[in-house]
């Protein structure tokens, strides 16, 4: 995280994808009466990144990383219990230990982040959709739309403020 | 969408964030003071007889307990902005500033005749003081609930709040330098009162506006 948080790319990747499986462990251990759908835990695992990364300035460097990262997992497994009317409370205590459940990535899909691309708008929409969906490196998206690749940087980090914005407003 | 994808997403979007969270607080207390000393500047201005007021302990005290509470507010703010830490791990800082003022009102009570309690109590201008401190911790306040924004507190309300607390003790600290009521009797329900006020305000916009 340290070398991610300097624009290390790489170390970056490697701690998101190592982080995803522990993040799924969490999500997991919900108390079954919530039911969680394979589904469900993907939304919350991706939601997790999504504020993990607009929030990493949160996390002070000389402080453990992983309390952090389970208060954000928490916070966002009671955001989407809530938004699903599932609840309101949870015990925290319940979560105290991190357990890691793999799932093969390639089955692993969710919902809620394609509604909410869905409701991006106009370039937003274009720059997510040709990076998540058709793996599109930025420099080629910036040829494809005509824009510099600085400036596809600045519209996909407002696409990202976007979508965890419409992930929380989103209630059915 | 597939996580895998999502993180490729992330990855591109990676830079070092531009400010810390402390940056971004420090920011918004220094806007808001200097807009809240403005504004007491031309509305209220410190007392005349500030230089003999500094030599009184009462004065001294009132003074230096803004100020203390002050930088306690600013740690309960940052502290509480993290997304791990709870409110009771920062309790302690915040009753430091109460506590200080309970001995100080207990030296108080000992140091004066009981027949002048509600005198000093009551004093002079509690009305000035309800209105000034809330009024000038308006902009202050603001300043710090947008700067909080940025954070990621695990219950928005205590970080809003803290904020609350800080722009209170500001202003507490520009108003106590203009009020002639030094006494800790007074500070204890008037100064208390209209800070707890502030506090109470930032904790409902806390929860309102500092959800992520």
């Amino acid at each position: 995280m340290r070398a991610a948080n300097c624009g290390d790319a790489e170390a970056y990747r490697k701690l998101l994808r190592e982080i995803s499986p522990v993040l799924r462990g969490f999500a997991r251990r919900a108390p079954s009466s919530y039911r969680l759908s394979v589904e469900d835990v993907e939304d919350i695992v991706q939601e997790t990144l999504l504020a993990m990364h607009l929030k990493r300035h949160t996390w002070v460097e000389s402080k453990p990383l992983l309390p952090w990262i389970r208060a954000m997992a928490h916070n966002k497994l009671v955001d989407h219990l809530r938004r699903s009317g599932r609840g309101e409370q949870l015990p925290i205590d319940e979560f105290s230990d991190l357990l890691v459940a793999d799932v093969p990535a390639s089955i692993a899909s969710a919902l809620d982040a394609e509604t909410a691309i869905g409701k991006l708008k106009g370039r937003q929409r274009d720059v997510v959709v040709a990076i998540s969906v058709n793996g599109k490196s930025a420099r080629e998206v910036a040829e494809e739309l005509r824009m510099t690749e600085g400036a596809v940087r600045v519209v996909l980090h407002r696409a990202l403020r976007s979508l965890s914005k419409a992930l929380r407003s989103d209630r059915p | 969408m597939k996580t895998d994808d999502l993180i490729e997403v992330l990855v591109l979007d990676a830079s070092r964030p531009r400010h810390s969270l402390a940056q971004r607080v420090l920011g918004a207390a220094l806007l808001g003071a200097l807009v809240a000393g403005i504004l007491f500047a031309i509305a209220l201005g410190v007392r005349a007889d500030i230089r003999i007021a500094f030599e009184t302990w009462r004065f001294a005290f009132k003074f230096a307990l803004a100020l203390i509470c002050m930088a306690c507010a600013w740690w309960a703010c940052l502290e509480l902005a993290r997304p791990e830490v709870r409110l009771k791990d920062v309790a302690g800082w915040i009753a430091f500033g109460p506590a200080l003022l309970a001995v100080a009102v207990l030296c108080e009570l000992v140091a004066i005749p009981p027949a002048q309690w509600p005198e000093r109590t009551v004093g002079n201008y509690a009305g000035t003081c309800l209105l000034a401190i809330p009024l000038l911790s308006i902009v202050p306040l603001v300043a710090l609930l947008i700067a909080l924004r940025a954070g990621a507190p695990r219950v928005p309300a205590s970080a809003g709040a803290a904020a609350g607390l800080l722009a209170g003790c500001l202003s507490a600290a520009l108003y106590a330098t203009h009020c002639p009521d030094d006494s800790p009797l007074f500070v204890a329900v008037w100064y208390a009162l209209a800070v707890t006020l502030v506090t109470l305000t930032g904790a409902l916009a806390g929860h309102r506006i500092l959800r992520w």
